[in-house]
């Protein structure tokens, strides 16, 4: 025979034990939703006021270690400096996506800051501007990249994959607004020395696409072709 | 039967060639009488080499503290270490002679493995790496704009004098893996071991084989031991080209 009050501290348990269950049900589905909200890479959103331009990324592909424009409407903003974090926010959302020719983690909310300013004159930037963009107003511009920490962090790593992901920030920014002629990253603020392990982020890149201009740094192209000896000299 | 003029022949050959041997015994000596003068890592690691030897550098990068990428499991550390190795003993077989960098677990600083690449006077500095990425054989050179060779060169960017031999050992080492079927794609990029190196300085990455990787298969992966060996075989027949090629410096 059971005694009543083993009975009663059973039903008292057990109904406990439903209880929290049904919280602790509420709660992961809380959680679960949360985190799938997180998940949802945001969308660069510019104000609504914006009207949408054509906007050339260039998206880096690890298979052939190529990188090809691609043209896209975006709304931009018109401040220059959130132009550019809007630009290259948009790009780290490609390399974020499912199935993405070059996957990276991370998005645009890796891009925390960009900030321009002018090269100071007898750099190699300053020399850099050509065509309309040396004929509008303004000279040659400096962007710095802030990235997050944990972009960096997750960032694969790899000499190819760390060159082709600091070359196509350089040359989207160099597509989309020609006066950025070098461009300088910082993670979290700080000077990094490297993107993961490989690639240099201490020094300054040219941002011309491509081209050895003379400078102290030439774009860190890839290529499926050799170079000619002494090219660029 | 040998003439007189014969005779006198072989004896001014036999007396050049004596004189060519002590020339180079005496050459020989000349940088292990200044050897004080090289850095402790590089007196600890990487003996001179005599001036009119080809001499290869094999920079296997990481090690220590640094794992670099991680391979299905395995550090790239460990992974270029391993391959470093095996095309030594390739390029020794060949009559090359090789110094390395590291030949163990130890972490070398850039700076570290510039002086000991330095020091040896290598006539090709190759610096290896390897990753899942991509597919096939990734060659960099330095990104550094040419410049001309000075008097005294600024470490940080001592190898823009040089990448224009960079650019052209690279050369000979894409043709070759290229007609050996292997995937292969040319880049620049900034890396501070290469960029104070003042020899022809190619980064080498290896990443798995574009045939295995569609299939899935474990061959042509990175721990393809016939891949590996394919691989190393090729640099080595190309670095035997590149020296055929004459002096570089």
């Amino acid at each position: 025979m059971i005694p009543r009050y083993q009975t009663v501290l059973f039903v008292v348990l057990l109904a406990a034990t439903a209880v929290m269950g049904t919280v602790l049900w509420h709660l992961r589905q809380h959680e679960h939703q949360r985190l799938l909200q997180g998940e949802v890479s945001t969308p660069t959103r510019a104000p609504e006021v914006a009207p949408a331009v054509d906007a050339t990324l260039m998206v880096a592909d690890d298979a052939d270690g190529s990188v090809v424009p691609q043209v896209l409407s975006l709304p931009l903003p018109p401040s220059p400096n959130e132009r550019a974090r809007a630009l290259l926010g948009k790009l780290l959302d490609i390399y974020a996506a499912p199935g993405a020719t070059h996957p990276v983690p991370g998005g645009a909310s890796s891009i925390l800051q960009v900030f321009l300013v002018p090269v100071p004159a007898g750099t190699p930037g300053a020399a850099g501007l050509s065509g309309a963009a040396a004929g509008s107003r303004g000279g040659p511009e400096l962007a710095v990249v802030n990235l997050a920490a944990s972009f960096a962090d997750h960032h694969p790593s790899g000499l190819e994959t760390e060159t082709l992901t600091i070359l196509s920030m350089c040359e989207t920014l160099h597509a989309n607004m020609p006066r950025i002629t070098e461009v300088r990253f910082l993670v979290n603020g700080r000077p990094r020395a490297t993107l993961a392990g490989h690639a240099s982020l201490m020094r300054t890149y040219l941002a011309t696409a491509r081209t050895i201009t003379g400078g102290a740094v030439a774009s860190a192209g890839i290529s499926a072709q050799p170079a000619v000896a002494g090219a660029g000299q | 039967m040998v003439s007189g003029r014969g005779n006198a022949a072989a004896g001014t050959t036999l007396s050049l060639a004596l004189f060519t041997a002590r020339a180079r015994r005496c050459l020989a000596v000349l940088p292990l009488s200044f050897a004080f003068l090289a850095p402790p890592a590089a007196r600890a690691q990487a003996p001179p080499a005599p001036a009119y030897h080809f001499v290869v550098v094999l920079n296997p990068a990481h090690g220590g503290t640094d794992f670099g990428a991680n391979l299905d499991g395995q550090p790239e550390k460990d992974y270029t270490l391993a391959f470093s190795t095996r095309l030594r003993s390739l390029l020794e077989a060949r009559g090359i002679s090789v110094v390395t960098t590291r030949q163990s677990d130890v972490r070398l600083t850039a700076t570290q493995r510039a002086e000991i690449a330095n020091h040896a006077e290598a006539q090709a500095c190759l610096t290896l790496h390897a990753s899942e990425t991509g597919v096939g054989v990734h060659l960099f050179t330095s990104s550094l704009a040419p410049a001309s060779p000075t008097l005294f060169e600024p470490w940080k960017t001592a190898q823009a004098a040089w990448i224009t031999h960079s650019v052209a050992l690279e050369g000979v080492l894409y043709s070759a893996l290229q007609h050996a079927e292997i995937p292969v794609a040319l880049g620049r990029t900034g890396l501070p071991a290469i960029d104070s190196m003042t020899c022809p300085a190619v980064a080498v990455e290896i990443a798995p084989d574009g045939a295995a990787a569609g299939s899935g298969s474990a061959s042509g992966s990175l721990a393809d031991p016939a891949y590996q060996a394919k691989v190393a075989a090729v640099l080595a027949d190309a670095l035997l080209e590149w020296r055929s090629e004459g002096p570089q410096l």
